[in-house]
């Protein structure tokens, strides 16, 4: 049963991360995806010392309005102040974890959280968390529940605003043109990257969320060229690293979300190599001469 | 105010270490982030920091002890791998560089996770620390490390100086570097190295997450100061250095505070004053700039509109009543009332009952910007065969930029022109 909670948690952050990261990865911005992982850390302390607890729906906001903070820090240094744009990256994300370490240590008090558990989570404890009704019937592990709910989310807000985000994604300049904003749509998807980072954080770390938001999406773009066959794809990848991962794991005895994560970088290095149209393999095939 | 005497007294034995390893550190490490950042690479350090990982707990597993030269050497050449995978990643496939630095980062940390928990569960007590190099621990360095990173940071400073004219090229014109016969693609594996090993011992200092900080952050600092390369460089490591030692005093003072975190926010909040500050590059001093031009083109424009308007009645100087202004040209009413006060203040005008009226000295700025703009208009029709009515806006513009030399070599190029392609009067 321990199986299938984990496996089942690490398919959800999977698919909410996978669909994400294709937009990301197309846009070009991986790298705002890992810098919003690492900067919601004082977005949780925050939420945490106000609340007290591990609620989810403060933290969810609390995350939330770090991860747009971040995305609008460094849209801002990097248009107004001129900074170039990997170092705007590089500097705001940065700054922003520093401030949450250096909450945690100040209130270590009271804030019941550590790097290591914000960086590589530990999905191996989710089963011990149960939701259990007052009639005390089990509902199985709380975080598969928020995860499912934000998975939800996650869909729900990719199928109604496929188009928008297709078109932002693909062509900003004609989606501007017949009068799709830009800059809400790009704001909106950055915060459901906060919110997947924050939901997933706790059980799985920072690290296997950047790892599922950029691994599966490129592993998918290798393999095809349409676009809804790369959101498609992508989600299987993960799912697939999640299981795959959770075995490699309980094999070794080692972490799960590193194992995922090392999962996911296979899954690559095969579409890498092997994919039918694009493998270097495959292509170095195709390109010797025909022996007459 | 004791404790401040007492910390940079240098007494202690251990804050000696901490002091100097954090100097040390930042400075040398914040010398090789400039060329990464100017080669537009930023980011490839964050993957080297999160790429040692593997490397450290694969050579704990073959070497069986945490020999600190072992493990540096491990983590050197993970680091130095996933930086060749990043480049091969993205030569060899349609994936995109940023996309590349993710994926090699992530899943490189994974493995390293994982081999590090694989390690912690199989029971061996010799594994103890190993995990000191996921978060840093520059407040317990010891005289051992202290070595160790003075002779990395030794290193880099010597292998930058040797190749700095190398390296300048390498990042600022790669193709001309190639022409004239660098050893492009060794120089490019030197910088690779030189970042693996700044990044490989700050990582001692600040944990993974914010080595990215100590290469980047005092560099984009320094570049909003500077556009000189050795100024920048100097700039950088001092800032650098800066912070290591505010690092070290606050979390002297506060031993519960972490070193690492501390260097970085320090670090951030010096290169966040820069963006905003910096005199010529920042954020405020543009502001600035664009607002001065702003209003010495209303106030050019108010001169040129009275001019234009004394024009029309045969050059007699009479006053001119603010509707009177506001009906020929549309600016709004606040700008053009704060304005006109303005150039009278300057003495460019002066104000009778019947409403505003130009000195002398304005009469003279008034004609030049009309003069400035029918020569132009002349130029564009006349050299590159606009139609008349397509250079009135060009003309709109470039009448408060062009300078009193230029003036000159239009005038001799047009051939001291009377009329404009629209038959006005060029003054």
């Amino acid at each position: 049963m321990n199986a299938f909670w984990i496996i089942l948690t690490g398919s959800l952050v999977a698919t909410c991360c996978s669909l994400l990261g294709c937009y990301l990865i197309l846009r070009r911005m991986a790298m705002v995806g890992d810098a919003i992982s690492h900067a919601v850390l004082p977005g949780i302390v925050i939420a945490f010392l106000f609340t007290g607890s591990r609620e989810s729906v403060p933290m969810l906001i609390g995350a939330g309005l770090l991860g747009v903070l971040t995305t609008f820090l460094i849209e801002f240094f990097h248009r107004y102040a001129r900074v170039q744009a990997d170092a705007a990256i590089g500097v705001t994300f940065t700054w922003l974890f520093a401030i949450g370490i250096i909450l945690i240590s100040v209130f270590a008090g009271q804030v019941d959280l550590d790097q290591d558990c914000v960086l590589y989570g530990e999905i191996a404890y989710v089963p011990l968390d149960l939701w259990i009704t007052e009639g005390g019937l089990s509902l199985g592990p709380r975080t598969v529940w928020t995860l499912a709910v934000v998975t939800m989310l996650i869909i729900l807000f990719i199928i109604l605003g496929y188009k928008e985000l297709f078109l932002t994604t693909f062509d900003p300049a004609y989606a501007a043109a017949i009068g799709i904003s830009t800059t809400v749509w790009y704001y909106s998807l950055m915060t459901a990257v906060s919110i997947t980072t924050v939901a997933s954080f706790e059980s799985v770390g920072a690290i296997l969320v950047v790892a599922l938001l950029v691994a599966p999406p490129a592993t998918a773009y290798l393999l095809t060229d349409n676009f809804k066959h790369m959101l498609l794809l992508s989600v299987l990848a993960g799912i697939l690293a999640s299981a795959a991962g959770y075995y490699l794991a309980v094999w070794i005895d080692g972490s799960i979300a590193g194992a995922i994560a090392t999962v996911t970088g296979m899954e690559f290095m095969l579409a890498f190599l092997f994919s039918p149209t694009r493998g270097i393999l495959v292509k170095r095939k195709q390109l010797q001469p025909v022996q007459h | 105010m004791n404790e401040f005497f007492e910390f940079f007294s240098f007494a202690d034995a251990n804050v000696r270490y901490v002091t100097l390893g954090s100097v040390l550190l930042a400075g040398s490490s914040a010398v090789v982030g400039c060329f990464t950042l100017l080669r537009k690479r930023a980011l490839v350090g964050d993957a080297v920091a999160h790429a040692v990982l593997p490397g450290v707990c694969l050579a704990f597993i073959l070497s069986g002890t945490k020999n600190p030269f072992i493990l540096l050497l491990g983590a050197f050449i993970t680091g130095w791998i996933s930086l060749l995978t990043i480049d091969f990643i993205t030569s060899r496939s349609r994936i995109k560089e940023d996309t590349a630095i993710g994926l090699v980062l992530s899943v490189f940390f994974g493995i390293g996770i994982l081999l590090l928990t694989a390690i912690q569960h199989s029971g061996n007590a010799a594994q103890s620390g190993l995990d000191k190099f996921l978060f840093g621990k520059a407040a317990s360095l010891v005289g051992e490390d202290l070595i160790a990173f003075s002779l990395v940071a030794v290193l880099l400073l010597v292998a930058t100086l040797l190749f700095y004219k190398e390296l300048t090229l390498l990042c600022f014109d790669q193709a001309y570097a190639k022409t004239i016969g660098y050893p492009v693609r060794a120089l490019e594996l030197l910088l690779t190295t030189l970042t693996v090993f700044a990044v490989v011992v700050g990582i001692q200092a600040v944990g993974v997450v914010l080595m990215a900080a100590m290469l980047i952050t005092p560099a984009a600092a320094a570049r909003f100061w500077t556009d000189r390369l050795s100024l920048m460089l100097v700039l950088a490591a001092l800032i650098g250095a800066f912070s290591g030692v505010a690092g070290a005093y606050v979390s002297y003072t506060a031993p519960a505070m972490p070193t690492g975190p501390w260097i970085v926010l320090i670090v951030s909040m010096i290169a966040i004053l820069s963006f905003a500050f910096a005199p010529g590059k920042g954020w405020v001093s543009r502001l600035l700039r664009q607002r001065r031009n702003k209003t010495l083109i209303l106030e050019e424009n108010l001169l040129k509109l009275l001019y234009q308007l004394g024009e029309q009645r045969q050059g007699t100087l009479a006053p001119h009543t603010f509707q009177e202004i506001l009906e020929r040209r549309a600016i709004p009413k606040k700008q053009a009332a704060a304005g006109l006060r303005k150039l009278k203040n300057q003495g460019y005008l002066m104000k009778t009952p019947e409403g505003w009226l130009l000195t002398g000295q304005g009469q003279r700025r008034g004609e030049r910007v009309v003069r400035l703009h029918r020569l132009w208009e002349l130029y564009l029709t006349q050299y590159l065969h606009l139609a008349s009515d397509h250079v009135h806006e060009d003309a709109e513009t470039i009448e408060h930029i062009i300078t009193p030399e230029l003036e000159q070599k239009l005038m001799e190029e047009l051939g001291f022109p009377v009329l404009d392609p629209h038959s006005a009067r060029i003054p």
